[in-house]
């Protein structure tokens, strides 16, 4: 049985105690996108500037939520902070990874180790492996980052 | 163990009662505090649907031979008796539902339909559920029908000050008898008089007063009430709409189909009695029957037992985790507990509900955390979630000592 030192770790609650990168940025340049879990009332605002190179000049992160919602806000913004647009999309899909295990493959082995595609770092991020072990809150780690998703499709476009 | 001397409840035979109470959760004994979202079912229940199927299993309404009787017979007694339970004068004012969201969507689409036009206004509360928003703002959305809210004040009661002004016109009055969220008890009897005086029709969202107080529709004199099944007892998949039932002859038929209609040819039908009228289809057998078993099961125990046993637990509640938490926790509603059901929303410190049931989780212990169904409430109160611990009559103090002693894990892990 998963314990809970599995899920709250210390990186997580300094995530959600200090968040990095919150607040809001002036639309237009950046571009803002909304997400909700309808479940739980959790929502995520992620300001996204993103320049002609496509590189991810800023990031903020508004909003409200649980602690792992807003950690995993909090480590994302400052993990793709300086990254392009396709380096963020190829950190998403880690991310992702990492956190499918269970949601796909039911009973699946929380230990095996996730394939991250090549030249990818999740560094602290690695911190909500956890999460997978209570599928509950699955939906509470990938929130900000189907919200960024979406902004980047748009800036995209 | 003896029962309590306040309230005459043997809540420790009670609780063997039932089951899954006997189970654990993480290594822990089980602390079942949602009954708000759904009760646990007694094993009477469970035995009623068994031998259902067992003996007598075959389609209600239709067959001559002996066991589609037996049925059919144990299903009309299933309604009389939640009839009865009701105090409804007539048993064909009972109509089977698969819960109270379809109870209110029914009379929306039907008595809705036929009644509300453009320019009508109808009102609702601010402590309303989404089952009784929705609908409402569906049939709004298809005519120029204008939604009016009476609000809540800071204790979560009715703010009826303007109750004049916003029945003034209105065709229709909607609104619960007890919050989902805030456990607040709505003054039914006054507000339905002055309705009617105002020439309003009335709905009451009982989904959370049937199952924990005496109920009586004739002292009530509401038009329209609705409940669930898995709320009281009873099985999920069932719920009831009552209605007086010069309206239920009156409105138009909801779902089409068989069990519904006296005679069909290829030019059209005709509609059957009520309550069949409005239960086209095979309807939820097993499972009315199990509501049955249930009315059976809390009238044994007693309804007036059942609500001194929540007032005193309720307010056994109120008073342990003020007096352990102090400042940390914020218990939002009624602070008067004869004036609220057992339903306990609460902040604790600025931790996410969240991340609060899940600590709880790990000792046994089951609380909601969310918007509880109830957005427009949750908004009004500036918070986008709460933790809620909701009693029902198998709980007793040491489920509400283990709630309190969980919240200490809590507290620790977030450092509060």
């Amino acid at each position: 049985m998963p314990g809970l030192e599995d899920l709250y770790r210390e990186i997580i609650l300094d995530h959600y105690r200090n968040p990095r990168n919150r607040g809001e940025l002036e639309t237009p340049p950046a571009h803002r996108a909304e997400g909700f879990n309808p479940l739980c009332g959790d929502e995520v605002v992620v300001y996204v500037d993103v320049d002609d190179d496509g590189v991810i000049q800023d990031i903020r992160i508004g909003g409200q939520g649980c602690s792992i919602s807003q950690s995993s806000a909090s480590m994302m913004s400052a993990a793709v902070k300086g990254k392009t647009v396709e380096e963020a999309r190829a950190l998403t899909r880690a991310f992702k990874a990492m956190m499918s295990i269970h949601e796909n493959e039911l009973g699946g082995d929380p230990d095996e180790p996730v394939e991250i595609p090549e030249g990818v770092t999740l560094g602290d991020l690695e911190a909500l492996r956890g999460v997978v072990k209570f599928p509950v809150r699955i939906k509470c780690a990938t929130l900000s980052w189907n919200t960024l998703s979406s902004g980047l499709d748009a800036v995209s476009v | 163990m003896t029962p309590s001397a306040d309230h005459g409840l043997d809540v420790a035979a009670i609780k063997r009662d039932f089951p899954l109470l006997s189970r654990s959760c993480h290594d822990n004994p089980i602390v079942y505090l949602d009954s708000a979202a759904t009760s646990q079912k007694p094993r009477v229940v469970l035995d009623s649907m068994t031998e259902y199927y067992e003996t007598i299993n075959a389609n209600v309404h239709r067959g001559a031979y002996q066991i589609a009787d037996l049925a059919s017979r144990k299903m009309e007694a299933a309604r009389a008796n939640l009839a009865d339970f009701i105090g409804a004068p007539d048993t064909r004012e009972v109509v089977f539902t698969r819960n109270a969201t379809e109870s209110v969507n029914l009379v929306a689409f039907t008595w809705g339909r036929a009644n509300l036009h453009d320019g009508d206004a109808i009102v609702l509360t601010e402590l309303e559920h989404h089952a009784n928003i929705v609908p409402w703002q569906m049939l709004a959305a298809e005519r120029d029908i204008e939604l009016r809210w009476i609000p809540v004040d800071a204790e979560g009661h009715l703010d009826l000050t303007d109750l004049e002004r916003l029945l003034d016109g209105a065709k229709l009055l909607a609104f619960s008898a007890m919050s989902n969220v805030l456990g607040t008890l709505t003054p039914v009897r006054f507000l339905s008089d002055a309705a009617h005086a105002a020439g309003a029709t009335v709905l009451v969202d009982a989904s959370q007063y049937v199952p924990h107080l005496p109920t009586d529709v004739a002292a009530l004199g509401c038009d329209f009430l609705v409940f669930t099944g898995h709320k009281m007892c009873g099985p999920t998949g069932v719920g009831v709409l009552w209605a007086r039932a010069e309206l239920l002859e009156a409105m138009p038929p909801f779902n089409g189909g068989g069990a519904m209609i006296l005679k069909v040819t290829k030019e059209g039908f005709t509609t059957n009695e009520i309550p069949w009228k409005f239960e086209a289809g095979t309807p939820a057998i097993a499972e009315i029957i199990g509501l049955g078993a249930a009315v059976d099961y809390l009238r044994d125990i007693g309804m007036d037992a059942v609500r001194a046993h929540e007032v005193s637990l309720t307010a056994y509640a109120l008073r342990t985790l003020t007096e352990r938490h102090g400042d940390r926790i914020t218990i939002h509603g009624p602070s008067e507990p004869a004036s609220r059901g057992g339903v306990l929303s609460f902040e604790f410190g600025d931790i996410h509900p969240h991340d609060v049931s899940q600590v709880l989780d790990q000792k046994g212990v089951c609380v909601r955390a969310g918007h509880h169904c109830a957005k427009p409430l949750m908004a009004i109160m500036g918070v986008n979630a709460t933790s809620r611990a909701s009693l029902y009559l198998y709980n007793d103090e040491s489920d509400v000592d283990q709630l309190s002693a969980a919240l200490d894990d809590a507290a620790d892990m977030f450092a509060i």
